[in-house]
């Protein structure tokens, strides 16, 4: 298991308190700064592996960083602390902008980030719980986040600890069916401590999602499932802050997140081939100056 | 570690009641215990749990996907949730989310496998359980339990609260007599001699245990010492007993109420194959290699093959002593 990097995680502390005292304008310009430098190391990372989802990664980043810097009550010195608060990446493939999100948090020192996907290396190509603190779950196969994050909801309910849970998943992953019977539990058991965000690119590995198995309306969707749905631009800072704040209406909460696969990088942004395709050392310097 | 058997001869125990009366037990003194269920709260036994602990019952109904990711949050937020389903479903269905949120996340999740083997007799194959060690086996970070009777299944219990880490127990519901002395004997990784002997080993699984007795008692009779080793562990397995039974008995038969492929015998075959020159022992393995027919429960191990008639003329085969 890593271990805490603790100048950063003060760093991080200070951070969170100065958004907090800030403006909304302010806050968005942080973030930005933040969410810029997190989409930079994935790009390191995944040029020095040769290997990672990038389109993905720099979709969900704007989330993520919102998500660590801004709503999870969680402490990068002590991961496992009972009734924190807990968030789960579903789209596991995504573990790149989850390890880079977490070491700019300071739970594990940044230098580690160069390791990712080396033998041995802590940093799987899918984030394991056992390796990596500030993951609550190994994930990889698609749909099984969201069920985890339900039990997790369920426990905190019992034991009447208030730790709220967030749970990321990608749109194609809405194809698993598991999904759904996680959801129909969450409006059950009405977990309004349950945030689930959709990352909603509208692109899977090898097409469109509404060319593959569509999904609209998956707004109505959700809301027939029993949720209380807010679709948001999922890179706007301020939208994202808002989705997460408590549910109004006692049901689990479900943002459908708009964003840009590849967000960041002209060449990269909207491109089904960029599932998984790397960057030639060209194209990362050009990347790395429009994420700069 | 070696217990005393006393073999009574009927059947009598459902192991699910002892399960059940246990969880309750210690569910009274510890908070944690959690169950999990898809509408099985009747075949998982769990209508007392529910009645006592109502809030604590989590009936995920008919979603086994689900109720196993379910039962891995439920840990990870300091709960230890006993997730209950029909063998079959629970293995079968979410043999994914046990590998990947239980086995490799190490997520301490409880999964009671209720009413294993070919306890649902004419309900047929899809009813079965009997694939449940073949899959399961094939998981590192997993353990497999699977108690021979009323008390080994209570220890089971015990021994998870105590002691939480990933776990599959076969909580049996087709009847069995007592098999354990009054120290049940269930050590984490150990089988039990349930008889001494030097001949030959049984070594027998759940159901199978009685049988392989009752197989040695016979064998007795005509002055063939046989020794009979619950496996109640089958994960993580007991190599050294199993190795031990090679180089000190001339012979190993496996009686498993399971597949063949994978099951406890091809464990055993897999240690005894490499062993040294001259510990490697005649097997002979007692066990399904297909597709059940329509039968009742003790119909289906007949036709099997896996009534201590079968143990014993597999014992006297492998022995050269038909």
């Amino acid at each position: 298991m890593l271990t805490a990097d603790a100048s950063q995680a003060a760093e991080w502390r200070s951070l969170r308190e100065e958004l907090l005292a800030g403006d909304a304008s302010f806050r968005a310009g942080k973030l930005h700064e933040r969410a810029q430098a997190t989409r930079r190391s994935i790009l390191e990372m995944i040029s020095t592996a040769g290997q990672g989802h990038i389109g993905g990664d720099f979709s969900v980043t704007d989330i993520l960083t919102v998500l660590f810097d801004a709503v999870l009550n969680v402490d990068p010195e002590d991961p496992r602390k009972d009734g924190r608060d807990q968030f789960v990446l579903s789209k596991g493939h995504c573990a790149a902008a989850l390890y880079s999100t977490l070491a700019h948090c300071g739970f594990f020192p940044a230098s580690e980030l160069t390791t990712f996907m080396e033998p041995l290396s802590a940093l799987n190509g899918h984030p394991n719980r056992v390796k990596v603190p500030g993951v609550e779950t190994n994930t990889g196969p698609l749909g099984h986040g969201l069920p985890v994050a339900v039990g997790a909801a369920i426990g905190s309910k019992l034991r009447g600890n208030g730790a709220n849970v967030y749970v990321v998943l990608g749109d194609g992953e809405m194809q698993e069916g598991s999904n759904w019977e996680a959801l129909m539990s969450a409006s059950h058991h009405k977990l309004d401590n349950l945030h689930v965000i959709v990352d909603r690119n509208r692109l899977q590995q090898g097409a469109r999602t509404e060319d593959t198995n569509g999904l609209d309306p998956l707004d109505a969707r959700l809301a027939a499932f029993g949720l209380e749905v807010r679709v948001i631009d999922g890179h706007d800072y301020n939208e994202l802050i808002d989705a997460f704040a408590p549910s109004t209406t006692g049901s689990p909460v479900a943002v459908i997140a708009n964003t840009t696969k590849g967000k960041g990088v002209s060449f990269i942004e909207d491109r089904v081939e960029w599932h998984h395709k790397v960057p030639s050392k060209e194209q990362t310097i050009q990347a790395f100056q429009e994420l700069s | 570690m070696t217990t005393t058997p006393v073999l009574k001869e009927a059947p009598t125990f459902d192991n699910r009641q002892d399960f059940a009366d246990e969880l309750i037990q210690l569910a009274r003194a510890d908070e944690r215990i959690v169950a999990v269920c898809n509408d099985s709260v009747g075949s998982s036994n769990l209508t007392k749990f529910r009645e006592e602990f109502p809030d604590r019952l989590i009936n995920v109904g008919i979603a086994e996907q689900n109720m196993v990711g379910v039962g891995a949050g439920l840990a990870n937020a300091g709960l230890i949730p006993f997730v209950c389903a029909a063998g079959p479903f629970l293995t079968g269905r979410s043999l994914e989310q046990i590998k990947a949120d239980v086995a490799y996340s190490q997520h301490n999740v409880i999964l009671c496998g209720m009413s294993p083997g070919m306890a649902y007799g004419e309900l047929g194959p899809t009813h079965h359980s009997v694939e449940d060690l073949s899959w399961l086996r094939a998981l590192p970070g997993l353990d497999i339990v699977v108690p021979a009777d009323g008390d080994q299944t209570r220890a089971a219990v015990r021994n998870a609260v105590e002691n939480p880490r990933p776990t599959y127990i076969r909580v049996g519901r087709f009847k069995v007599p007592k098999v354990t002395g009054e120290e049940v004997g269930l050590e984490r990784g150990k089988f039990v001699v349930a008889r001494e002997g030097s001949d030959l080993t049984i070594i027998a699984t759940g159901t199978e245990v009685s049988r392989a007795l009752w197989a040695a008692a016979s064998l007795a009779a005509d002055g063939i010492s046989a020794r009979v080793l619950n496996a109640a562990y089958i994960s993580p397995l007991d190599e050294d007993a199993i190795a031990a039974a090679a180089r000190e008995t001339r012979a190993i038969v496996i009686a498993e109420e399971a597949n063949v492929s994978g099951g406890l015998g091809a464990a055993v075959a897999s240690v005894v194959g490499q062993l040294e020159d001259g510990a490697r022992v005649p097997l002979r393995i007692l066990g399904l290699r297909e597709f059940a027919p329509t039968g009742s429960t003790q119909y289906l191990i007949e036709h099997f093959g896996l009534e201590a008639i079968d143990i014993e003329k597999a014992a006297r085969g492998a022995l050269n002593r038909a």
